[in-house]
């Protein structure tokens, strides 16, 4: 479909044209360009997921082929989950639109569209809840701030809600608590109903609840996978690890995303994961029926998120281990934190979880029987149990990346910092107002890494990217530490191009290049076959 | 447009009210129905929206996280941003409800022009908070304030209050400090729905109705104090009257009492039906009321709903011939 | 470049850089909150102060008219953000046109009475060299942003294919040797 191309009139693109007229956001009408949206959830997927309204669609397209009668469909999932769910009823009408979460969003920072404001992101569905829902809305109309749902109002929806990547920054600034990633999780379960969804999401879920794992990896793939990690970890260290899968009577069951399992730089922070339980001996297993740590369908609707974090606590009691250790991840944690143990507890058949090595007891997971492993590793440091050699990583310069869904749904902020300090000399801390629990999102959580929507991703990802490059001018930062899957495979792109020169690892991939492990040889590169500092036949 | 509409339902409100004050036969309905009226739609409207709300159970834990989870022993716990227990809660709470915690963190960093070049510093956008601690904390101490109207004797606490107020011993009768601050910061608020170009983007008719409907009350009560005064020991007789459900009507009480309490009445009819009832809300923001202790203690969801999903034997039957070719172990040889 | 000119250039620059600002600020029809233009936070506002510093540096560099490579980089820290904001190329790249309108509005009276006309095609000529630049500039950038897109591509599937022997690690020289285009 070629675009039309309207001739300028002469002088028309370069006069100066101070502040156009504003026009209402009500009246500002979404526009769909290629780069900014990602392709629509295909047929197959819905089907697999059983989701309603299986068919082709492309959002560019004039007609998305939604059922007659979906407004009834989309009214009445409101006012279902207005008797389910306090949050949304709440943040439906207690909002005074004061604008303290306006500029919190990087959506919004970075593009200026004041519909990504969390307060209008919300007023996208809070108009159409005043309609139909309160007194006020029906007798006053748009004066009490409601509208009319109508394709237009369905689209922006759509449009918006997956322009958020549900991090809740504006959640921290908002004095009531006003969460607009419960608003989004909400208004993407509405849009599910009618069968809109994204690509990059359902397919990953479809994956996820067939196979296993968001990236469809079948049982012998993620063997063979792991298999050719643990072949470069005898290259480099002269010693071979022996994981195990599946494995009844392990005493820990692992959980990774299975972006670790496939692509750089995840693969290396599943190196390091491979290396340090070898190096500590531990009893565990991978599974492959539970080889996915990330929850796409938490991206899609609470019940289909529900359904795919089954996998986790079924395959910990099939395998009768005593307890599940995490890798890292972002919105993984989120769910397994918030949402894990409601759904599939009480976890009884599982024990509270005790590092072998130690014999720390993490009090702190006493009901889900699931630990961080950076919780795992911050222990191990603490108490001195692992020889670390922090030179190797003495030609980096590190700065550390806070992923959302840890620091605001969880609060996991030193942990993966006295790690990093203890394997790392040269740690620099970015802005104080773009970390920890004010941290940036990469801009391609919640399902927005795709390609297709490249540019809404640099864009999503530049408040972030910003705070990197003033560590970069200031301190020289080359690396990017984080503690999430998306983030390593979002964050490579997104320094490319705002910081090239800044490369982006996992948490763990450091510690297993500073491990110096029983009975190794002298290693010469990293993990990455890059040549370590002073010891390559290049420097 | 917004702001003009808003504005404008005011100003027929006040005209309602003026007429209500000097037509005799209306004082009745002014000054006693009307007020009872509106003291039960409030009573009434915001206990059916807090019911309401409570009817919706909260199906998971989803604390906003602001601040280091407790872990490791050694690990310093933000005992209040992530509260692992029911008091954490309530500091938390009471931070947030009583000196808005959360919009006290609205900093920024600012990059100036140092000596050396640019230097960052550590600026803070606060003026938003103290406009709203100033206009909340007002209007607080202004409502216990009016408690001697309804109470004889007039509680010692509410005495003190009033002297506090009144410390600056400036005009007879003594000006209120919270007078003042009121007319500031609700001023203030209104300024900045017109000026603050975000703001004045997002602001509704709804937004701006309150506030000239909050400062045309303390105005019109400031003109009852200073200027065109009122028959205070009438005022306290239909006040008691009212709080003791035995109205009467005392004579010759002045108009301008007749429009402050019939404002006041809207602003009380009006409350449970608009965003005012923030002030309910906010107890019950699960964002912000709950304990962090996701990982201790399972929360249960009422309503939690059976899924279907894709069991390990679906998953082996679909794939044990791969698995055991990988040397996987299955269950069914 | 003439003494008189630079100079009226320095009595007006202040007011140049703001109206540049205005004009490239203007070109978000989407910003109607005002957010751009008035959040001057480096951290909160990353797009309003890349083009506040970007704007500053250029029009030094012009002004003092030796080095010109000196102003590339703030310029492409301008185009980078631009690049990807859903403008028409057009639109992305008229602010460096507005320049010209804008120093002839604001010095064509100094440029009358001075008689210095020649200074002011001079100026604009420059400006014509970064126009130029700022093209190269850009279309590096689009390019890069679906590069992006295959490394991506790559970085998922490099693993895979190195294990079914489809595809071998090409040795660094080779690397650095594709590398200098």
């Amino acid at each position: 479909m070629a675009p039309k191309v309207k001739l300028p009139k002469p002088g028309e693109l370069s006069k100066i044209d101070f502040k156009t007229p504003a026009t209402d956001w009500m009246d500002t009408p979404v526009e769909f360009k290629p780069g900014t949206f990602c392709w629509g959830s295909k047929e197959k997927d819905l089907l697999t997921l059983g989701l309603p309204n299986p068919r082709q669609w492309s959002p560019a397209d004039e007609d998305w082929k939604i059922p007659e009668g979906w407004e009834t469909t989309i009214l009445e999932g409101m006012a279902e989950r207005l008797s389910k769910y306090r949050s949304f009823k709440i943040f439906m009408d207690i909002c005074v639109r004061c604008g303290a979460c306006a500029d919190k969003c990087h959506f919004y920072i970075a593009t200026g569209d004041p519909k990504n404001m969390p307060v209008l992101r919300a007023e996208l569905i809070r108009s159409v809840y005043k309609k139909y829902f309160t007194k006020s809305g029906k007798f006053l109309g748009r004066l009490a701030g409601a509208r009319e749902l109508d394709m237009n109002v369905l689209k922006e929806w759509w449009s918006y809600f997956f322009q958020c990547t549900e991090c809740r920054r504006c959640s921290v600034f908002c004095p009531y608590g006003i969460d607009q990633a419960e608003v989004t999780i909400i208004g993407r379960e509405l849009l599910n109903l009618v069968g809109l969804n994204i690509d990059w999401i359902s397919g990953p879920a479809a994956a996820c609840y067939m196979k296993g794992n968001h990236l469809g990896l079948e049982p012998h793939a993620i063997a063979g996978n792991i298999e050719s990690m643990v072949d470069d970890i005898e290259d480099i260290t002269g010693i071979r690890v022996n994981p195990t899968f599946n494995r009844k009577g392990a005493e820990i069951m692992f959980v990774t995303p299975s972006g670790d399992l496939l692509g750089e730089p995840g693969i290396q922070t599943c190196m390091g994961y491979l290396m340090l339980f070898h190096e500590l001996g531990l009893d565990y297993t991978w599974s492959t029926y539970a080889s996915e740590g990330g929850n796409f369908g938490f991206f899609t609707s609470n019940d289909m998120a529900k359904r795919l974090n089954y996998k986790i606590y079924a395959e910990a009691k099939r395998l009768g281990v005593k307890y599940i250790i995490g890798g890292e991840c972002g919105h993984m944690w989120r769910v397994l934190n918030q949402y894990m143990d409601t759904w599939h507890g009480p976890a009884d058949f599982l024990e509270v979880p005790v590092s072998p090595i130690t014999g720390t007891v993490f009090e702190n997971a006493k009901s889900t029987k699931m630990i961080h492993i950076s919780e795992f590793t911050a222990d191990l440091i603490k108490h001195n149990k692992l020889n670390l050699d922090p030179t190797r990583n003495d030609h980096l310069k590190v700065t550390y990346h806070d992923s959302c869904n840890p620091s605001r749904g969880m609060g996991l902020l030193e942990e993966p910092r006295e790690i990093i300090k203890a394997v790392c000399n040269n740690f620099y801390e970015m802005p104080e107002n773009t970390i920890r629990e004010k941290t940036f999102c990469c801009g391609s959580g919640s399902g927005l890494n795709a390609s297709e929507n490249m540019e809404q991703r640099m864009r999503g990802g530049f408040p972030r990217a910003n705070a990197v490059k003033y560590v970069k001018e200031k301190h020289g930062v080359n690396m990017l530490a984080n503690i999430c899957a998306v983030d390593r495979a979002a964050l490579p792109a997104l320094m490319d191009y705002w910081n090239p020169g800044v490369g982006v690892t996992g948490v763990t991939e450091l510690v297993a290049n500073a491990l110096v492990m029983k009975g190794e040889k002298e290693r010469t590169t990293n993990l990455r076959f890059e040549d370590l500092p002073g010891k390559g036949g290049n420097e | 447009m917004k702001v003009l509409f808003s504005f404008l339902a005011v100003i027929l409100l006040i005209l309602v009210a003026t007429m209500g004050a000097f037509i005799t036969n209306l004082h009745f309905v002014f000054g006693i129905i009307i007020p009872y009226l509106a003291f039960a739609m409030f009573v009434g409207g915001f206990i059916y929206r807090v019911v309401k709300w409570g009817r919706s159970p909260v199906p998971f834990r989803i604390p906003t996280t602001i601040g280091q989870q407790k872990s490791l022993p050694w690990i310093k716990q933000n005992k209040i941003e992530n509260p692992t227990s029911a008091f954490g809660v309530i500091v938390r709470m009471a931070m947030e409800v009583l000196f808005f915690r959360s919009l006290f963190r609205n900093t920024k960093t600012e990059l100036r022009e140092g000596q050396n070049g640019p230097e960052l510093s550590y600026g803070s956008a606060k003026w938003l908070w103290l406009g709203s601690l100033f206009f909340h904390w007002s209007f607080l101490i202004i409502i216990i304030r009016h408690l001697r109207f309804f109470l004889e004797p007039i509680p010692f606490a509410v005495q003190i209050l009033e002297s506090v107020d009144g410390m600056l011993q400036i005009g007879l009768p003594a000006i209120y400090l919270t007078d003042a601050f009121i007319l500031v910061a609700v001023t203030y608020l209104f300024l900045r729905r017109i000026f603050v170009p975000q703001v004045k983007y997002i602001s509704l008719p709804a937004d701006f109705f309150p506030l000239f409907m909050i400062m045309s009350i303390a105005i019109s009560g400031i003109l009852m104090r200073y200027f065109y005064k009122v028959d205070l020991v009438a005022v306290k007789q239909l006040a008691i009257g009212l709080a003791t459900f035995q109205p009467v009507l005392p004579t010759g009480i002045g108009p301008m009492f007749f429009i402050h309490i019939f404002l006041v009445s809207i602003l009380f009819a009006y409350f449970p039906m608009s965003k005012l009832m923030h002030m309910g809300g906010i107890f019950m923001s699960p964002t912000r009321n709950m304990i962090s202790n996701n990982r201790m203690v399972r929360h249960i969801n009422p309503w939690n709903p059976e899924v279907e999903v894709h069991t390990y034997e679906q998953y082996e039957d679909e794939f044990r011939e791969k698995m055991k070719k990988a040397g996987i172990p299955v269950e069914k040889e | 470049m003439d003494v008189k000119f630079i100079e009226i250039f320095n009595e007006k620059k202040t007011a140049i850089s703001s109206r540049w600002l205005d004009a490239m600020i203007a070109s978000y029809p989407n910003d109607n909150s005002g957010f751009l233009m008035n959040q001057k936070d480096r951290f909160a506002n990353p797009v309003g102060y890349t083009f506040t510093i970007g704007i500053e540096g250029i029009i030094e560099v012009l002004v003092k008219g030796e080095d010109f490579s000196e102003s590339v980089s703030f310029l492409e820290d301008i185009i980078k953000v631009r690049a990807i904001q859903d403008f028409t190329p057009a639109k992305a790249m008229a602010f460096v046109f507005q320049l010209k309108t804008i120093v002839r509005e604001e010095l064509g009276k100094e440029i009358r009475q001075n008689q210095i006309y020649d200074a002011l095609l001079d100026f604009e000529s420059k400006i014509d060299d970064l126009a130029l630049t700022a093209f190269d500039i850009y279309v590096k950038y689009r390019e890069q942003i679906y590069e992006l897109r295959t490394d991506e591509l790559k970085r998922m599937t490099f693993s895979l294919l190195k294990k079914a022997n489809l595809m071998s690690e090409i040795p660094d020289q080779e690397f650095e040797h594709k590398d200098q285009k």
